[in-house]
């Protein structure tokens, strides 16, 4: 059994640790790129949203190195994303492409079943699964704290893109890591590098709180880019959407100390309950993120995403009750990059201005 | 020998160049097409500008917007880039103080800037349609064999225009061809026309935003009366156009590197208009991403790269 699963962001490290430690072949589908967009487009639905589309070029990549069987997520409630495994699993029927689909439905829903589907796939015995669960969480944490120093470093770095080269180094050494004790030492070298770097003397950073649909915001390859494009424009990124917060909240039931989410306290009365995907969070987040003195707020979501297109009609009163400006951007394989670009700079520039009148 | 500040606004239509006295007086403008060929059409700016003025003229800063605007700074050694909707929403407030509403519609895209006292405070762009809005009544005069000046006139005489889906070009053309099979007056479905677009702005980029007089209307598409008037019907405000109402990107570039107040420009010089530029590319195999690196080359040297996700191209010119 060589198992694959779909990519998003640094997911892929963090499932790998998990799966390797149970005892599975894993093959970790090739990075996104263009191609994996582009296989997935051919294939997928026209009005179905992007995940489903690069999943399926995921899927269809990691085929091509041998990949006999798919771990994902499935789901209930609003969002789609719910029976996407299914229609992938359709298509790839469709296509003459021979995969075994192993799909986890939500465990506060389902949990017998998702017991039964660790039984079968594991193949050690369970202290060693217990390892490699453990590493997988600890590597997510890893992962994150780097990604918020970098957030950090971006605006403020002498040159553009030298920390995110470090943090790409990371993430290679991260998943070569074995142990606590190397994730730990990783982490701290990798600090140690990043604070080492040369920053611009003088920098007036301005702060932007990325909130929206979980997919979008997390996977470079569909938001373009947005984090690194932002960080050139000199505005540091903050989100409340990490994979080891997920974990936390969606997994352990928020039992560990991390921040999560909890949109029942500060999204109502803008929005007052569960609308499927991060909907509810992303009206939560805007409003805490206004709270904690950000600039501005960008919503990011896949085009026709149901769940965002509830809370961005709930935004212009989030907008005016808060005095945060929010901008939405849609996204699918049809964004162009020019004016993804122009609509950055204009609403970076009109937080600059707002910001200067406000101090002056 | 007098200081100008120069605005250059390299879009996708049209590439113009503006000169700046000191005190922000338009010295001379020149409006250009682009053809798909932005280095030449800057090149012919910048020598028109030159003719206009004479010889004797230092240049204290240089801004550039539009699509074309990081190209337009690499080869001219621009000291302010800014994207196009702070150099309108930076122009119109100019020119008509305490603006609280500025329209643009230029050949490809349309926007819609709200500002508050002084400070852009929304803003949107055309999404999934209104684009192309100059193109489209440019390319549908064409085919009614009547100039473009004389298009949106025609819609002033109408008595009962025509209703004309607006939801994008291509239903509104082939609705628009329909009601002229059923016999409707030239002027009628000209004024339909109007309204259908115009209707469309509001409800694809306009969308929910606070329209407050005064109104600014600018962008090539202003030009037409038609569409003129269709926007003060539909707002049920005056509609301010102003003067330079085609150039006002270019107009907003050079107040931007006026208000940076460059120490020494960066500006390349006049020479440039003679020199040889190129741009060229090739698709990076360094990674999966497979990223189309462009270059801007001056003879053999070259002076920038982007398009590369990693930075290994661009950041390896020092720009």
């Amino acid at each position: 059994m060589k198992v694959t699963f779909p990519h998003m962001g640094h997911l892929w490290l963090v499932l790998k640790a998990a799966l390797t430690g149970i005892g599975l072949e894993v093959v970790v589908p090739p990075p996104c790129t263009r191609r994996t967009l582009e296989l997935g487009v051919r294939h997928a639905p026209e009005s179905a949203c992007l995940p489903l589309k690069v999943n399926l070029g995921n899927y269809l990549e990691a085929k091509e190195l041998g990949a006999d069987t798919i771990v994902m997520a499935g789901g209930v409630g609003p969002c789609r994303i719910g029976y996407y495994s299914q229609v992938q699993r359709e298509i790839l029927r469709d296509l003459g492409c021979a995969y075994e689909m192993v799909v986890f439905e939500p465990p506060d829903v389902h949990f017998n079943e998702v017991w039964d589907k660790i039984k079968y796939l594991n193949r050690r015995p369970w202290q060693d699964g217990v390892h490699g669960v453990v590493m997988a969480w600890l590597k997510a944490c890893a992962v994150d704290a780097l990604e918020q120093e970098v957030q950090r470093l971006r605006p403020r770095e002498a040159q553009t893109g030298l920390a995110d080269a470090v943090f790409r180094r990371a993430l290679q050494e991260l998943d070569a890591a074995g142990s606590r004790k190397e994730v730990n030492r990783v982490v701290k070298e990798i600090k140690g590098e990043l604070a080492a770097l040369p920053l611009k003397p003088d920098v007036r950073v301005i702060r932007v709180g990325i909130v929206g649909e979980i997919y979008t915001v997390l996977e470079p390859l569909v938001n373009l880019d947005i984090e690194k494009r932002l960080g050139a424009l000199g505005v540091e990124v903050v989100r409340g959407l990490f994979l080891s917060r997920w974990i936390n909240d969606n997994l352990f039931k928020g039992l560990l100390p991390l921040p999560g989410h909890h949109p029942e306290k500060t999204a109502p009365p803008f929005l007052n309950h569960f609308v499927g995907g991060h909907g509810w969070e992303s009206v939560g987040d805007t409003v805490t993120f206004a709270r904690r003195g950000c600039d501005g707020v960008i919503q990011l979501a896949p085009l026709t995403c149901m769940p965002e297109i509830v809370a961005h009609s709930v935004m212009p009163a989030v907008q005016q009750a808060t005095g945060i400006p929010v901008m939405t951007i849609y996204l699918d394989e049809q964004t162009g990059e020019a004016g993804l670009q122009t609509r950055l700079e204009a609403f970076v520039d009109m937080l600059r201005r707002q910001k200067g009148v406000r101090a002056g | 020998m007098t200081s100008i500040y120069l605005g250059i606004d390299v879009g996708s239509v049209s590439t113009n160049v503006i000169a700046l006295d000191i005190d922000g007086n338009l010295l001379a403008s020149v409006y250009l097409r682009t053809r798909g060929q932005p280095i030449p059409a800057i090149q012919e700016g910048l020598r028109e500008i030159r003719a206009t003025l004479g010889r004797e003229v230092t240049v204290a800063g240089v801004g550039t917007t539009g699509s074309g605007r990081g190209l337009a700074a690499v080869m001219t050694g621009a000291d302010v880039v800014k994207n196009e909707i702070t150099a309108h929403a930076v122009a119109a407030s100019q020119v008509v103080p305490g603006v609280q509403t500025v329209l643009e519609i230029g050949g490809q895209d349309s926007k819609i800037i709200i500002l508050r006292q002084g400070v852009v405070t929304d803003f949107a762009m055309n999404t999934v349609c209104a684009a192309g809005t100059g193109s489209f009544l440019d390319q549908q005069a064409a085919r009614l064999g009547i100039p473009i000046e004389n298009f949106g006139r025609l819609a002033l005489g109408a008595k009962n225009p025509v209703r004309i889906a607006g939801r994008c070009a291509v239903f509104a053309e082939s609705d628009m061809i329909h009601k002229q099979q059923q016999g409707h007056p030239l002027d009628d479905i000209v004024a339909g026309l109007c309204e259908a677009l115009v209707r469309n702005y509001l409800n694809n980029v306009g969308k929910g935003k606070e329209i407050l007089p005064p109104v600014v209307f600018q962008g090539g598409v202003a030009a037409n009366a038609g569409m003129r008037q269709a926007f003060s019907r539909a707002l049920g405000t005056e509609v301010i156009v102003p003067e330079h109402y085609g150039v006002m990107g270019a107009y907003g570039a050079a107040l931007l590197a006026r208000e940076a107040r460059p120490k020494t420009s960066a500006f390349r010089g006049f020479e440039l208009t003679e020199r040889d530029f190129r741009t060229g590319g090739f698709e990076c195999r360094g990674c999966a991403n497979h990223c189309e690196v462009v270059e801007l080359r001056e003879g053999k040297e070259v002076l920038a790269r982007w398009g590369d996700r990693c930075g290994k191209w661009s950041n390896a010119v020092a720009v």
